[in-house]
């Protein structure tokens, strides 16, 4: 069965345009199994969403908000795996909790900064001219200043919580992906196959839509997970200065820093999101550097 | 008689960094319907931009292009686009890398708003010798002779009465080349097409077609036939160069 | 008959993969003397990893293997990277398709050249220098003064080809190898570039490999040409006797190209057999 299947997929003369398609598609997949950095990128990710969808099986009944002023900073123990923070509550459970939160923010920066960035890099690349001139200038002054610093801004004026965080991390980290939108534009733009549309009669819009973008986009997700470790470090680091989540949702930047004033004495309250801050920041470079060299139009041909 | 294309007076500049380059420098011809009508020259003498500038893709300055006798203005309409066709030099260049041959035929159908799309893209599959099986493979998964079919397919799917050819089998093999040569051949009687080709080499010039401008340093040299051209016809001493440098080395050089 | 400048029996290369070995190269054996060797073939046909083979070049994790390689008298087989060394460049040399990508694009023409002179022979600067220019004139570049103090990208393809051929040949190798040398080129320049050639193979008794897959240019140019298909030499045969060629092959690709002299209503296609490659 599973033979047959991957013959399928694996077809030279696929007989649909649907079976080229995932046939493509698994090839890509091969040739990430077959990059053991990447694979171990792709395991740590893969693990991370089954723990942000499955935390409420894996939590050991113990909630994540559930405060036992009895029990502050317990050392790691049977009963509380990770030991507990400076309420009690159980580092364990808020660690799984915890990746929701990373998870969301993540999921909710790419949506809007890759259709941004997209956006305003095909355009002014295809378009050139004044368009071109006004919107990369914009772009210029967002790449300006500091990504924390503009972030730290934005969430300061916007006021505390997730929502404005996303907001002011996806404000400071679109105008990358607008300059490699743009930069792949122009090279596509000038190129044979792009002119034999033109020649064809295509519109301006569908030309940037349906020819462009998609080859856009391969560079721009692989930016995208290569960014995700910055994403993350910057939501952490919104959250460790109160600009996050705010209390009591777990969140891992936060939980590293309410442990900064126990650090000496009970180290594993710092530590445990820690970790796992770096852990999930290693395997989306791992992911990225991989998904580079899947893409990579040089190792295909 | 108006022919089929028309140029009269064709110049096109590029320009850059404050320098302009004038590539074509007033060219004018005139091709028949049903005629093939070959473009010879080195490379910089402007012979790509004609053709180019024909099929709008690079502006000109002070021309008349006519197509039947109408004339056609610098910004093409969609019916324009139709008339003329076009197939570039480089397969490996000319059809978009995540697109399979199906996506990149169905393209100009959906583009000009034609009914009956798999029927037409399996006929213009077949037209050019691609079997069924070709039809879903992306350009990556076919050969270089194979792809220029899938370009020349998508060139003729819309019917046009004229197609214009950029060097088109200068990247491939020699007996690929036949292939294509014949395949273009037969496309032309099957269906009346006017054919203007651009090629380095004169001997696929010759081969395809019945009149021949030599064009050196943006202007046409003369304009002959393939049979002046054989029998040494040329009047013009760049004309005579090209063709006894095309017929291979030759140790002394020739007395001119 | 002089002992040949080179002999080769059974040379083969292959590149293991993951679906298992490719062989680029099939058991190739031909001997070369003080003359003009053509090798033609389509893409694919190994005629490209036989120059490099020859130099050497084949990189890993390619596979060279061969019953017998000598140059000049010296078993090529088992040389070790610094015996290549010594070689390639003072005994051995390559032209490029394209002199853009094997010229330096940040250093002068001249520099390069006298460089290439420094590093092979034991002479002072001045007088690789002397040598440099010299070799300039002899490819026919009209102002050699101005050329030796300019970058690759201010000569034309015909004249950074000229200053390519000087490169390689100022140290006088006895064996050139010359791979599509004139296809970036004009039909005008190539025969230019070709005369040069010829002068240097005459004037200096070189042997010469040229490599091209145009038939046309090969016969013209050449003394004796290998047909090659699919890494195995199908034919040998001289120059003068190739439109009485055997190999169906040879005559397939005679009959395809085009010519201005011979009209055919259709070209000949070519069939492959793969009793070829037995």
């Amino acid at each position: 069965m599973t033979q047959s299947l991957s013959h399928w997929l694996l077809d030279e003369a696929p007989g649909s345009r649907r079976q080229a398609v995932l046939g493509s598609l698994y090839r890509g997949l091969l040739a990430i199994l077959s990059n053991p950095p990447g694979l171990a990128g792709l395991v740590i990710v893969t693990v991370l969403v089954l723990i942000a969808i499955f935390a409420p099986l894996l939590d050991r009944g113990i909630s994540p908000i559930a405060q036992d002023l009895g029990n502050r900073l317990a050392q790691p123990s049977a009963a509380h795996w990770f030991g507990t923070d400076e309420l009690g509550r159980d580092i364990y459970s808020r660690t799984l909790y915890g990746s929701r939160v990373t998870l969301t923010i993540v999921a909710l920066v790419s949506v809007l900064v890759a259709p941004i960035g997209l956006a305003v890099g095909t355009l002014a690349g295809y378009l050139g001219g004044w368009v071109d001139i006004v919107l990369m200038r914009i772009t210029d002054v967002f790449l300006a200043f500091p990504r924390l610093v503009l972030a730290l801004a934005f969430a300061a004026a916007l006021g505390p919580g997730i929502e404005n965080a996303v907001i002011a991390i996806s404000l400071t980290a679109w105008p990358p992906y607008a300059r490699i939108a743009r930069a792949e534009t122009i090279t596509i733009a000038r190129s044979d196959f792009i002119q034999a549309v033109v020649l064809q009669g295509a519109s301006t819009w569908r030309i940037l839509l349906r020819h462009i973008v998609p080859l856009c986009l391969s560079s721009v997700i692989v930016r995208l997970t290569l960014d995700m470790a910055g994403i993350i470090l910057t939501a952490a680091g919104l959250g460790f200065l109160g600009l996050g989540a705010q209390p009591p949702t777990a969140e891992w930047g936060a939980m590293v820093s309410a442990g900064r004033d126990v650090i000496l004495d009970q180290w594993w309250v710092s530590t445990i999101p820690g970790v796992a801050i770096f852990l999930v920041s290693l395997g989306f470079n791992l992911l990225g550097d991989g998904l580079r060299d899947v893409f990579d139009p040089k190792e295909t041909s | 008689m108006a022919g089929m294309i028309d140029v009269q007076d064709l110049r096109v500049s590029f320009h850059a960094d404050g320098r302009s380059v004038h590539a074509v420098r007033g060219v004018s011809f005139s091709v028949a319907e049903g005629e093939s009508f070959g473009i010879v020259g080195e490379s910089g003498s402007g012979k790509s931009t004609v053709l180019k500038a024909i099929a709008g893709l690079v502006a000109s300055e002070s021309s008349t292009l006519a197509v039947h006798g109408r004339p056609i203005a610098q910004r093409r309409t969609k019916a324009d686009r139709r008339q003329l066709q076009f197939v570039f030099q480089d397969p490996y260049a000319s059809l978009h890398p995540r697109q399979t041959a199906d996506q990149i035929l169905r393209e100009p159908l959906i583009i000009h708003g034609l009914d009956r799309h798999d029927a037409r893209i399996a006929a213009a599959l077949d037209e050019v010798g691609l079997k069924p099986e070709h039809r879903f493979r992306y350009p990556h998964q076919l050969s270089g002779g194979q792809r220029q079919r899938v370009a020349i397919a998508r060139a003729l799917i819309l019917r046009p009465p004229i197609l214009l050819l950029d060097e088109p089998t200068s990247a491939l093999d020699v007996s690929v080349q036949a292939e294509i040569l014949n395949l273009i051949a037969r496309l032309k009687q099957a269906n009346r097409l006017t054919i203007i080709l651009v090629s380095h080499d004169l001997g696929v010039v010759a081969h395809l077609c019945n009149r021949i401008a030599i064009m050196q340093a943006g202007k046409l040299v003369e304009v002959l036939t393939a049979e002046e051209l054989r029998n040494g016809g040329a009047r013009e001493a760049y004309t005579r160069e090209l063709v006894e440098a095309s017929r291979g080395f030759t140790r002394a050089v020739a007395a001119l | 008959m002089t002992a040949p400048l080179l002999s080769v029996e059974n040379l083969s290369v292959s590149y293991p993969g993951r679906s298992g070995v490719t062989k680029a190269l099939r058991e190739a054996s031909f001997t070369l003397g003080h003359e003009r060797l053509g090798v033609v073939g389509e893409s694919g046909s190994g005629k490209s990893t036989m120059g490099r083979a020859l130099l050497g070049l084949i990189p890993k994790p390619g596979v060279v293997t061969a019953s017998r390689m000598d140059f000049d008298g010296q078993s090529l087989l088992g040389a070790s990277d610094a015996d290549w060394q010594k070689l390639r460049g003072r005994r051995l040399s390559m032209i490029m398709q394209d002199p853009k990508y094997s010229l330096n694009p940040v250093r002068r023409i001249g520099d390069q050249i006298v460089e290439t002179c420094l590093l092979h022979l034991d002479i002072s600067r001045r007088e690789a220098e002397r040598r440099a220019l010299d070799m300039l004139e002899a490819v026919k570049i009209r102002q050699p003064d101005a050329v030796f103090q300019q970058y690759p990208h201010q000569l034309s393809g015909g004249m950074g080809q000229r200053a390519m051929i000087a490169m390689m040949l100022v140290a006088e190798p006895d064996l050139l190898i010359a791979d599509e040398p004139t296809s970036a080129l004009d039909v005008t320049v190539q025969n230019e570039v070709l005369r040069i050639l010829d002068d240097l193979v005459r004037n200096r008794g070189m042997g010469l490999i040229f490599i091209s897959h145009n038939l046309n240019i090969v016969s013209s140019f050449c003394d004796r040409v290998l047909i090659m298909y699919g890494g195995r030499i199908l034919e040998q045969i001289s120059a003068r006797d190739l439109g009485a060629a055997r190999h169906p092959y040879t005559r397939a690709l005679l009959a395809a190209a085009p010519s201005l002299d011979a009209p055919r209503a259709t070209l000949a296609t070519v069939t492959r057999d793969p009793a070829w490659l037995e």
